[in-house]
């Protein structure tokens, strides 16, 4: 608990940061329509969530820790759906839910009504990860779950911005 | 003399036993003017200071206290002995008179005839018979002053007292409290510590005394009046702690202890302290805590969450390292400085071997650290750490662990450059120049883009290490470079490339004159063989690429003087054989070229040789080859030069304007002289390739022959940027010349140039009657042409009018006015109204050729506020007045002026304008929208009330911004709206349903940059008065 005490990991493997989405002509142009595409997902959930999620065990944040990564968001912006995966840090991790749930509230937030989205552990990274899954692809525990004021709060404190 | 003592008898009686405190003060006075003396004050006082009443005693002192603070100046020695041996003995009084008594001394240590061994005898009785804790705080404060004033008068008496008086102090202060007091307790242990007080064996009371406060935990109260701030008591404090090296066996332990403590800012306080505590330390006070140190040290930096303790851990390691580097060895000692790197370099040394784990970065910074401490402590780190990251360099073969290593070992150059900054030994790197440099070019030879820009950088730092590389190596460099310029097509790494050739070449000139630049003039030069469709479109493409490295690469190189001489004649080669057709170069190869110039004439020294060459050489070239181009144009009809296009002419403007604003005014005034000499004489003797024909007058030309007016913007450059003390030659004839051809020349680019160039000379012309008849009649004749029934003679009038305009409006010239109102009705105007809506932008933003600073222009400060503050009610007046159709005009010209506006003023002047301004939200004009909604933004992230109280009327219309057809409204609003989320919640808060709704659509949007923004907006939103949201 104290500064004194030494992390059980002290020293993680270490993911480069990626880049921000170049900004190319057709982005600006007016005639052309932008597609949603995976990397828009990825830098929603990037931006407004990874970031500021911290790992209580570690003071990097989930990007360096490669919690999501851009190979695991799959988006169809003609059939309206989206699914990602995501990879807990350790087996155990007791965030997973958590996580989990902060990531489909900020697409439920983010993206137009008509996008279907699934949001499940990456298959082999958790202990319990059907039971994550379930909870996650329930509609009404996700509502039940948002209902409760704590949990409610909890989530929102992952998902408000901070400042740099 | 007898009414004086009754009246003194008078005034003692009111204060005693009237209680009247204010007659203290007159009798004060009594005592100032010489009316009566002390001595009479005492006689008088005789009786209630013997009353058996203690309260009546402690009245007579108080009064007897109160007219020595006022009077103590006058007082002789022995009148202030005397005293003294009577507070001394009261003193031993009840503790009623203690406060009166101590006040009445306080007044007496700030005497200058305090006899000698006073000081001393006052202080024993003090420290004997007051316990300063349990008296009130003012009488602390008292006691405290006391002993700041006898230190800063009777030191030598006081250290005479030896350790007593440590002791005392130690014991007065022993549990004090209050902030306030606590800044005097510590300035009066800093004195002790700093001006050599004897401790004796006191220090470690003198420590616990004050330690026990550290580190510091202090807010002040809201509303403090004291002004007390943490960081003050803090700073104090370090300095009482950090002042003596007695304090170390004590001071160590305790910050090693702090450290451990969750708390961030007592982390951060004991690493200052620790930081400022070793600057004064020697190698033995520290040895027997190194350890603990250092474990404590590696912690904070290995597992901190915070930049700036992590920073704070670094410079405590450095000025820890640098403490021992200052011991000096015997033989039989111990080499502390090793020790302790041997213990940094074991718990570091093998993290850089695992390049994609955590703790390399921590690990290197930690050494970086130490290593930039001193000379000995980075030879003995780099000698540990280089071969193994050499070597692992050349063992591993992953870039992104390359790119690494290399960043590590530039971190461990860049350190080492820090701290060798004056001696002049040799290199700490030189025993690793040849791997080094090896390790560079290699890295220069990956494809891998991050690792060659990194190896760049690591070779500029390495070129920037005084005596290290000797000339082979610059000379193979500088093939690296070359050869990435010619063949590198990333952007990112050519641009470091060119960054890295200029970095070097200014430190080596030599090697790039004789490499670089004949390679890249020969690639530049050789032309593709034929232009037939046998080279493919990205053969072209490519080949143009190259040629814009080459024009950049020659640019950065060339800040030598030496290199100057040798690269601009390969740019002006470009040109003239642009012009001549020989090899074929584009337009915007052309325009490169000019802006390699530029860049050159910007960054060049300012030395004759260089403005010779730009003055002499550069110039009447560039103007003999545009006039060249310029009567060409006209003859033959096959080769058109590309040096009579627009986009050529306005890129050889500012190299003229940059050197005639900065390189040698004697030599600028000298290319004035030629030039206007040449505009209005047709003096064509100081140009090169001299075969013009006699008859050249360029001011004159009209209409067709466009090609030789627009020339004009050359001459603009030339005279318009000269410094205000170099005479304009023929200035009336010049002015009447500019005034008739920007009236009468149709061609656009001319008759502007022609406006603009006649506007900057008059706002350069000193003040008088020739220029206010000057403006005067040019004010009249643009009125003749407005009249006029052309639509194109009005634009010509109405864009001199207002070049004219912001030359006089710059310089605050009285005759302004006259054209503000002429600016005004014209927004009336069916024709002109937009266009001088329009105006009011150039009005009041800074134009990146003329009439600006760098020009050496008279532009006095605040003219926006000016104009804003004088115009603005006509603005809002006339467009209550004006027709429905007129009023998006207005809108304009108001949004147009408010964008300029500092924020401070837009926030004190938006209450009058905002209803104008929502009203211009939904003005169907884009431009309007977008150019209020940009001003309303800054407003909108400091709200003043005003602007909350109309939360309706905005929202409503930002919201029906959010799916205008233009991007950027639709951008711009939802930025607005997301700003709007951090108004007070309570105002904001009925709007989160709507606000929700209607942001849902923007997701959806066809544009991504605009759905960003909805869903940084709507998540801002729903956050709102959201558990755990704001």
């Amino acid at each position: 608990m104290s500064g004194g005490t030494s992390l059980e990991n002290a020293n993680p493997v270490i993911f480069e940061r990626s880049g921000e989405r170049l900004l190319t002509a057709t982005d600006e142009n007016e005639d052309v329509h932008d597609p949603i595409d995976d990397r828009e997902i990825f830098d929603i959930l990037f931006l407004h969530l990874i970031r500021s999620i911290n790992d209580p065990e570690h003071p990097l944040s989930l990007e360096e820790l490669n919690v999501v990564e851009q190979v695991r968001v799959k988006v169809n912006d003609a059939e309206s759906t989206v699914g990602i995966e995501f990879t807990p840090t350790i087996p155990h991790c007791s965030m997973a839910t958590l996580i989990g749930l902060s990531i489909k509230v900020k697409l439920l937030r983010s993206l137009p009504d008509r996008f279907k989205i699934d949001v499940h552990i990456t298959p082999g990274s958790h202990a319990s990860e059907e039971a994550v899954n379930k909870q996650l692809a329930d509609k009404e525990r996700v509502a039940a779950a948002l209902e409760n004021s704590s949990l409610l709060e909890v989530v929102n404190q992952c998902l408000t911005p901070r400042d740099i | 003399m007898a009414a004086d003592s009754t009246l003194l008898l008078s005034l003692v009686e009111e204060f005693v036993s009237g209680l009247q405190d204010s007659k203290a003060k007159d009798t004060a006075t009594g005592v100032k003017d010489g009316k009566f003396t002390v001595l009479q004050l005492v006689e008088a006082l005789g009786q209630s200071l013997t009353s058996s009443q203690s309260h009546t005693r402690a009245r007579g002192v108080q009064l007897l206290s109160e007219v020595l603070q006022e009077c103590y100046g006058s007082l002789t020695e022995t009148e202030v002995e005397v005293l003294i041996a009577f507070y001394e003995n009261r003193l031993k009084d009840h503790y009623v008179i203690t406060p009166p008594v101590l006040r009445g001394l306080g007044a007496l240590t700030k005497c200058t005839v305090l006899p000698p061994g006073s000081a001393v005898s006052m202080l024993r009785s003090l420290f004997q018979d007051v316990h300063v804790q349990s008296l009130m705080l003012a009488e602390r404060a008292c006691v405290y002053n006391m002993l700041i004033n006898l230190m800063a008068t009777r030191e030598a008496e006081l250290k005479g007292l030896g350790a007593d008086f440590v002791f005392g102090f130690v014991q007065s202060m022993d549990g004090e409290r209050d902030p306030r007091n606590l800044l005097l307790a510590f300035q009066i242990a800093k004195n002790i510590v700093l001006r050599g007080y004897d401790l004796g064996k006191f220090a470690e009371e003198l420590f616990e005394v004050t330690s026990c406060y550290f580190p510091i935990d202090f807010s002040p109260p809201p509303n403090d009046p004291h002004g007390i701030t943490k960081e003050e008591l803090i700073q104090m404090l370090r300095d009482v702690l950090t002042g003596t090296p007695r304090f170390a066996e004590f001071l160590l332990p305790l910050i090693i202890e702090k450290l451990d403590s969750d708390v961030q800012s007592s982390k951060l306080d004991s690493l200052q302290t620790l930081t400022a505590a070793v600057s004064q330390y020697e190698h033995k006070d520290l040895a027997e805590f190194l350890e603990g140190l250092w474990a404590s040290l590696r912690r904070e930096v290995f597992q901190t969450a915070s930049e700036k303790i992590e920073s704070a851990g670094l410079a405590a390691l450095t000025a820890l390292t640098s403490c021992l580097s200052r011991s000096v060895l015997n033989s039989d000692s111990e080499d502390y400085l090793s020790t302790f790197l041997d213990l940094v370099l074991k718990d570091c040394k093998h993290h850089l071997s695992e390049p994609d784990l955590k703790l390399v970065w921590p690990s290197a910074k930690l050494l970086q650290a130490a290593c930039s401490a001193s000379n000995r402590a980075s030879y003995i780190i780099t000698a540990a750490v280089m071969p193994s990251l050499i070597d692992q360099y050349n063992s591993r073969a992953q870039c992104s662990h390359r790119r690494t290593l290399l960043e590590v070992v530039q971190r461990f150059i860049l350190s080492v450059t820090m701290s060798r900054s004056l001696d002049n030994e040799e290199s700490v790197f030189l025993a690793f120049r040849p791997s080094l440099c090896c390790m560079v070019f290699s890295a220069l030879t990956e494809t891998n883009a991050s690792l060659q820009i990194t190896a760049s950088s690591v070779l500029t730092s390495l070129a920037q290490q005084r005596g290290l590389l000797l000339d082979s190596d610059i000379n193979l460099a500088v093939d690296h470079l070359t050869r990435l310029v010619l063949t590198e097509n990333d952007a990112e790494v050519s641009l470091a490339v060119v960054e890295c050739a200029g970095a070097l070449a200014a430190l080596h000139p030599a090697a790039f004159i004789t490499k670089l630049i004949p390679r890249l003039k020969k690639e530049m030069f050789s032309e593709p063989m034929d232009h037939d469709n046998e080279r493919t479109v990205s053969e072209r493409h490519s080949y143009h690429a190259v040629r814009q490295r080459c024009l950049s690469a020659l640019a950065a190189v060339s800040s030598q003087p030496s290199v100057v001489q040798e690269s601009t004649p390969v740019i002006l080669e470009v040109l003239s054989s642009a012009h001549k057709g020989s090899v074929g170069f584009s337009v915007v190869e052309v325009v490169l070229a000019c802006r390699s110039l530029q860049r050159i004439a910007e960054q060049v020294q300012d030395t004759e040789e260089t403005g010779r060459c730009f003055h002499d050489i550069i110039i009447p070239r560039l103007l003999s080859l545009a006039l060249q181009a310029a009567l060409q144009g006209e003859g033959s009809p096959g080769h058109r030069s590309p040096l009579v296009e627009e986009a050529v002419l306005s890129a050889m403007v500012p190299v003229i304007s940059t050197s005639c604003s900065r390189l040698q005014p004697t030599l600028a005034g000298q290319t004035a002289l030629r030039a206007v000499s040449l505009f209005l004489n047709g003096d064509v003797s100081f140009l090169p390739d001299n075969s013009f024909p006699s008859h050249i007058q360029l001011l004159k030309q009209r209409g067709d022959s466009w090609s030789q007016s627009q020339m004009v913007c050359l001459l603009m450059g030339c005279v318009c940027s000269l410094p205000r003390s170099v005479e304009v030659p023929q200035i009336e004839e010049l002015l009447s010349e500019l005034e008739e051809m920007s009236c009468a020349c149709s061609h656009p680019l001319s008759y502007t140039s022609a406006a603009k160039c006649f506007a900057g000379l008059v706002n350069k012309r000193p003040q008088g009657d020739s220029l206010d008849s000057q403006i005067q009649s040019s004010v009249k004749r643009v009125c003749r042409e407005l009249d006029s029934a052309s639509a194109s003679v009005r634009t010509q009038a109405f864009t001199f009018m207002i070049w004219v305009a912001k030359a006089l409006l710059l310089r605050y010239h009285p005759l302004f006015t006259t054209l503000t109102d002429k600016l005004f009705s014209l927004l009336d105007d069916a024709d002109l109204g937009p266009m001088a809506a329009d105006g009011f932008t150039l009005l009041m933003s800074d134009s990146a050729d003329i009439l600006n600073r760098s020009c050496h222009a008279d532009v006095r400060i605040m003219y926006r506020q000016r104009f804003f503050s004088e115009n603005s009610d006509k603005l809002v007046q006339g467009f209550n007045a004006a027709p429905q159709e007129k009023k998006p005009n207005y809108l304009k010209a108001l949004s147009n002026i408010v964008n300029t506006l500092p924020k401070q003023v837009q926030v004190t002047e938006l209450p009058k304008l905002l209803s104008l301004l929502l009203e211009a939200l939904s003005c169907p004009d884009q431009g309007v929208q977008l150019s209020t909604l940009s001003c309303l933004q800054p407003v909108i992230m400091d709200p003043p009330p005003v602007l909350v109280q109309q939360l309706e009327a905005l929202v409503s219309r930002l919201l029906a911004l959010t799916s205008s057809p233009a991007m950027n409204v639709r951008i711009t609003s939802l930025r607005c709206i997301h700003a709007v989320s951090r108004f007070p919640e309570h105002e904001v808060l009925p709007f989160r349903a709507r606000v929700l709704r209607a942001l849902a659509r923007p997701l959806d949007d066809r544009k991504r940059l605009v759905r960003s923004e909805a869903v940084k907006a709507r998540g801002q939103w729903f956050l709102l008065g959201s558990p755990g949201g704001s």
